[in-house]
């Protein structure tokens, strides 16, 4: 994965745009601050999500975290291999633990979040 | 990210850091979570040897030609039962019979005791200790110049032994006994609160940093690794252990909270004891019970507890239990539930899940019996 070519939010999701459809998951910096993933609420399919609303729940031993919608769009794919192996996301935040796929409702939208130098520069100052 | 700057810092402070410990927030004292994972570092102290700062700990001296009637009257157990050299788990509850605090009692002698509190309860114990002491006993409260390194796992004796010389192969459960360690002497105990075979160390702050770096030195090789609070969590947690805040607080009984094994109805008066009798002839309205949950969501300390439609209680301690591979948790509910096989649900974030009561504690205890 090029994470040059992903875009990110505040929050450590990250946004993989092809035409309308955004994968997204959540960063190394944030899958290291959850740490030890165990149980992975997934979205319903076909939810209406606005930009910024809670879509889903991560939970770790530590605690649970909630993870935002980078962008307004339509749940139309979710990670299924996570019901089983939620762990995913701790070995591969990018590729195998991606969480949740939106068809978006304004693909510039996406393209307006941060790049990954803005997104490296506040990561470590802003919470979760 | 939690602020920690403005947190209390114990004497292994910039160890934790340099071992890359992710610092939070313990009862006001800045502590490792964990450094790489709680997971990891859970069955770590499982299956070898994990070495944990519990400098956080308060350490109060009780020491008097009065002391043991004073600690007799004062605190829920029966001190009889503890001989010198010897230690024993008890409750301190004020005049109405709600924990204020569980505490530990190190028995020197009948005129010195040593007690270990919870971090977050220093304060308020000294101060109901003090309401009731006689003159001629004195009370010091020793945490500041007391660190606290615990040793947990079947491989402790082994590495006390390794790194330390000094052998505990005789010192049983729940005694303790005093060694050199550089010019300081070092109390040491058989104890801990993971369900393994341990030893936790009380020395002076200097003599901390002597005994971490050995152990972490050592390390790996010798079977040995830093574990952080975290796994500390749920190691007590599936060893069944109560955890002060959660199982019992200032609202509750020990009698409520299960400990009722602590609480000594003949040994004559003690504080609290008309309100605990009363409660204990009408038996106590709620009661801490394991669950097991069919899913592996967590259930977290608050989240209600429902039978049917009907809230029966709220969770006191929940996680995901890595020795057990499976959620887990204690609850507190109405005791004519409490019974084991019993269905619940228990609601996490808005969606219901069913949940077992279940016998604890949820893996063998496997403390050294002699």
């Amino acid at each position: 994965m090029d994470l040059h070519k992903l875009r990110y939010t505040e929050t450590h999701e990250w946004v993989d745009l092809n035409g309308k459809t955004a994968r997204v998951g959540i960063t190394d910096h944030a899958q290291k601050e959850i740490s030890d993933v165990v149980f992975i609420e997934l979205p319903k399919a076909g939810r209406a999500l606005k930009a910024k609303e809670s879509a889903m729940v991560v939970e770790s031993v530590k605690a649970a975290f909630d993870i935002y919608a980078p962008v307004a769009g339509k749940v139309t794919r979710v990670n299924e291999d996570l019901r089983s192996k939620p762990e995913l996301v701790n070995q591969s935040p990018y590729e195998k633990g991606w969480l949740f796929e939106l068809e978006v409702d304004d693909p510039a939208q996406a393209q307006g979040l941060l790049t990954l130098e803005q997104y490296d520069g506040v990561k470590d100052k802003v919470g979760h | 990210m939690q602020e920690t700057a403005s947190l209390k810092r114990t004497p292994l402070y910039d160890r934790h850091v340099a071992l890359g410990g992710k610092i939070v927030d313990f009862a006001g004292w800045a502590l490792p979570v964990y450094y790489k994972s709680i997971i990891e570092e859970h069955l770590w102290v499982r299956e070898s040897c994990g070495i944990f700062d519990v400098s956080h700990l308060g350490e109060i001296r009780v020491q008097g030609p009065g002391a043991e009637r004073f600690l007799q009257l004062r605190l829920t157990q029966d001190l009889r039962k503890v001989s010198d050299g010897r230690m024993i788990y008890s409750l301190l509850c004020d005049e109405k019979g709600r924990t204020l605090d569980d505490i530990l009692v190190y028995r020197e002698s009948a005129e010195s005791y040593y007690l270990v509190v919870n971090a977050s309860n220093i304060a308020r114990d000294y101060e109901a200790l003090r309401r009731y002491c006689p003159d001629e006993v004195t009370l010091t409260d020793q945490s500041d110049s007391t660190a606290c390194v615990a040793v947990q796992g079947p491989r402790s004796e082994e590495a006390v032994r390794r790194v330390l010389g000094i052998e505990l192969k005789d010192l049983p459960y729940y005694a303790y006994t005093a060694a050199k360690i550089g010019g300081d002497t070092a109390w040491i105990s058989r104890s801990g609160y993971t369900g393994e075979d341990g030893f936790e160390f009380f020395v002076k702050p200097q003599t901390a940093l002597t005994v971490w770096d050995k152990f972490v030195t050592a390390g790996e090789r010798e079977g040995i690794k830093p574990c952080g609070l975290g796994a500390r969590n749920t190691l007590r947690l599936e060893a069944g252990n109560p955890l002060y805040g959660h199982e019992m607080d200032e609202t509750t009984t020990p009698l409520e909270a299960g400990l009722g094994f602590a609480v000594s109805f003949d040994k004559g008066a003690f504080v609290g004891r008309d309100i605990l009798s009363l409660q204990k002839e009408e038996g106590p309205r709620r009661k801490i019970v394991g669950f097991r949950l069919a899913d592996r969501s967590v259930a977290r300390d608050g989240y209600p507890v429902f039978a049917g439609e009907r809230k029966v209680g709220k969770v006191t301690s929940g996680s995901f239990a890595p020795s057990v591979g499976a959620s887990i948790g204690m609850a507190s509910i109405e005791s004519s539930l409490a019974v084991v096989g019993k269905a619940l649900e228990i609601e996490i974030h808005g969606r219901r899940v069913a949940a077992e009561i279940v016998k604890r504690p949820f893996v063998p205890l496997r403390h050294k019996r002699s």
